[in-house]
């Protein structure tokens, strides 16, 4: 599921009298609502999270039971050399996808943050792509990348491109189109996030930029860029999040193909674990993706905290 | 085609400045609306394609040069996919799947980011800490123990299966307690001093007073569950339980060859999820705009 939201400061409710029971009551109380979620949360988020650490240190196929086999699955994913491409292409696909989408939705959010008649219309064209169906952009795309007589190609070769790529028929080419379509795809959901970003900047800062003399350019690199960073920040952190994850897309364009050129990593998960139906070693290369995600999150976190200081 | 608004109010600047400004940027204005309008061309091109060639007929979909425009107008593509594939069990099932899942996350999340909001009791925090945690963790990496989980419950090969797996998100209990924060908490304060009960004060006050959240975890959770590939994809292993991505994608193998047919299924399956979008999209962006922003 797509996530959007950054932690907030709670604001603590306003005390209460003391009284133990009035406090019981209210723990009560506070259970009965979060309960009906909670019970649905913790048996199907929370709990599977524990499990698949067991997992991990497991031998388990479909049949027979799960035995422990200790650090096995992970001693094998050193020379498991499927795995190192499935690694190697995710963070492949995430150096394209981040910084791309990253500057295409700013640079749209930009361009969007104007007062002009109909601009509203431009935004919701722009945010469309992002709830349209993987499926059907997926199938879309792969015929206009079609490598005879595509549009993409022809367009191409009218520019005077007289060897336009193959696309996703192609092992040099398959993975920057998946990472052009997936751009695409998000921008406009980033965009929104940047867009109500640079809302939030009070108009006095560029008025002040501007009484000083600052021109367009220092006035975007002088006020715009710092008043953005908790903005950049969320998004980079969601952006990455969801390149690591990436799985959709690729499945229905490429299929991991041509040969393993577009593999990545959650492919390789369903791969071993629905396929192939080796639970065990599927869950030990999840504990990667886990680790890689979490370590991501809390490293942009710290510089984060680090730059606010 | 509805519009997206996102603009806070303006200060007015005075008149003689404004003017001079106006007047100097009628050309940057233009440049900018042929900026826009090229780049909303680009973006929406692709949807372009793909509803023109679903009125073509099959070998006017590759032509080179590009036909831009389909000649004659193919309907018929329009009938013939009914009978080709189950689109109706497809669009049936994805329908029942998205209105249980949406009402689900929506009520058990408001009602959870209520204890989590207004409530204070022991371990209120580190309970909801798990829930921020489990956000960043991909779904991929969990799937299997999950998967493992519903087949001991009985639940795989079921709606059920995906009824369980999207409903209960984190992410809805989050955005709900996000907005739920910005109502001031001397309304509930209030309400507690005329006697509303706790229950009251969620259904009569809070929730009332969240409309644009309700209405953008409502399009999220809605859409998400249409276009869920993955989830269908291990959990229904039945024909008849199928959702339209699943059958789309089959029909996509099946047919290949059928360009036209092709982007007919595609079509049908964007455009529910089309007519959502624009029916509620005013609430959804300033949603996501509370939402997102307040890290």
């Amino acid at each position: 599921m797509a996530t959007t939201v950054a932690p907030a400061p709670t604001r603590a409710p306003r005390q209460r009298p003391p009284g133990s029971r009035l406090k019981l009551r209210n723990t009560f109380i506070g259970w009965t609502f979060i309960l009906p979620n909670f019970i649905g949360f913790a048996v199907l988020t929370l709990v599977p999270v524990l499990i698949l650490f067991y997992l991990a240190f497991t031998s388990w196929n479909v049949f027979g039971a799960a035995e422990w086999v200790g650090l096995e699955n992970f001693q094998d994913l050193i020379t498991d050399r499927t795995f190192h491409t499935a690694l190697r292409n995710t963070g492949y696909y995430a150096l394209m996808h981040i910084p791309l989408t990253l500057a295409v939705s700013l640079g749209l959010a930009l361009l969007l943050n104007t007062k002009l008649r109909g601009v509203a219309f431009f935004r919701t064209v722009a945010f469309f792509p992002y709830i349209t169906s993987i499926v059907a952009i997926a199938v879309v795309w792969n015929m206009l990348f079609s490598p005879e007589t595509g549009p993409v190609n022809q367009f191409l070769m009218a520019l005077g491109i007289d060897n336009p790529p193959g696309w996703t028929t192609s092992t040099t080419w398959a993975m920057p189109a998946v990472a052009l379509v997936s751009t695409w795809r998000d921008m406009g959901y980033y965009m929104l996030l940047f867009l109500a970003g640079l809302q939030a900047i009070p108009g006095e800062l560029y008025e002040a930029a501007r009484v000083d003399g600052a021109n367009k350019i220092q006035r975007f690199w002088n006020v715009t860029v710092p008043s953005l960073r908790p903005t950049t920040f969320f998004v980079t952190v969601m952006l990455t999040i969801a390149s690591f994850k990436i799985f959709d897309l690729i499945l229905v364009m490429t299929d991991g193909g041509p040969g393993t050129a577009t593999l990545v990593l959650s492919q390789y998960i369903y791969r071993k674990g629905f396929e192939e139906q080796q639970f065990g070693y599927a869950s030990a290369v999840a504990i990667v993706l886990f680790v890689i995600c979490i370590t991501v999150t809390v490293f942009q976190f710290l510089i984060n905290k680090r730059r606010d200081r | 085609m509805a519009t997206l608004t996102l603009d806070r109010p303006q200060a007015a600047t005075p008149r003689p400045e404004r003017d001079a400004r106006r007047r100097r940027s009628v050309l940057g204005t233009i440049v900018l609306y042929v900026v826009l309008i090229a780049a909303a061309a680009v973006i929406m091109l692709p949807f372009f394609w793909m509803v023109t060639s679903s009125l073509k007929t099959n070998n006017q979909v590759f032509t080179v040069p590009i036909q831009w425009f389909p000649d004659p107008v193919v309907w018929s593509n329009y009938v013939d996919i009914w009978a080709k594939s189950d689109m109706s069990t497809w669009l049936r099932n994805t329908l029942i799947l998205s209105v249980t899942v949406t009402f689900l996350q929506v009520f058990t999340g408001s009602f959870a980011a209520y204890g989590f909001s207004k409530m204070r009791f022991p371990g209120r925090d580190v309970l909801f800490l798990a829930y921020i945690g489990t956000i960043a963790v991909p779904w991929q990496a969990y799937m299997i123990p999950q998967f493992i989980l519903m087949s001991r419950f009985g639940l795989s090969n079921t709606l059920w299966a995906i009824i369980a797996l999207q409903a209960f998100g984190a992410f809805g209990v989050f955005l709900m307690k996000q907005y739920y924060d910005s109502i001031p908490e001397e309304l509930s304060e209030a309400a507690r001093i005329d006697g509303l009960s706790e229950y009251s004060i969620w259904r009569r006050i809070v929730l009332p007073l969240s409309g644009p959240a309700v209405a953008t975890l409502t399009l999220l959770t809605f859409v998400n569950t249409w276009n869920d590939y993955l989830g269908p994809l291990i959990y229904l292993r039945d024909r008849d339980l199928w959702t339209i991505q699943i059958g789309l994608k089959t029909f996509v193998s099946q047919y290949n060859a059928e360009y036209a047919l092709i982007m007919t299924g595609s079509v049908l399956s964007v455009l529910p999820i089309a007519i959502i979008f624009m029916l509620g999209q005013r609430y959804f962006v300033q949603g996501i705009a509370t939402a997102g922003l307040k890290g």
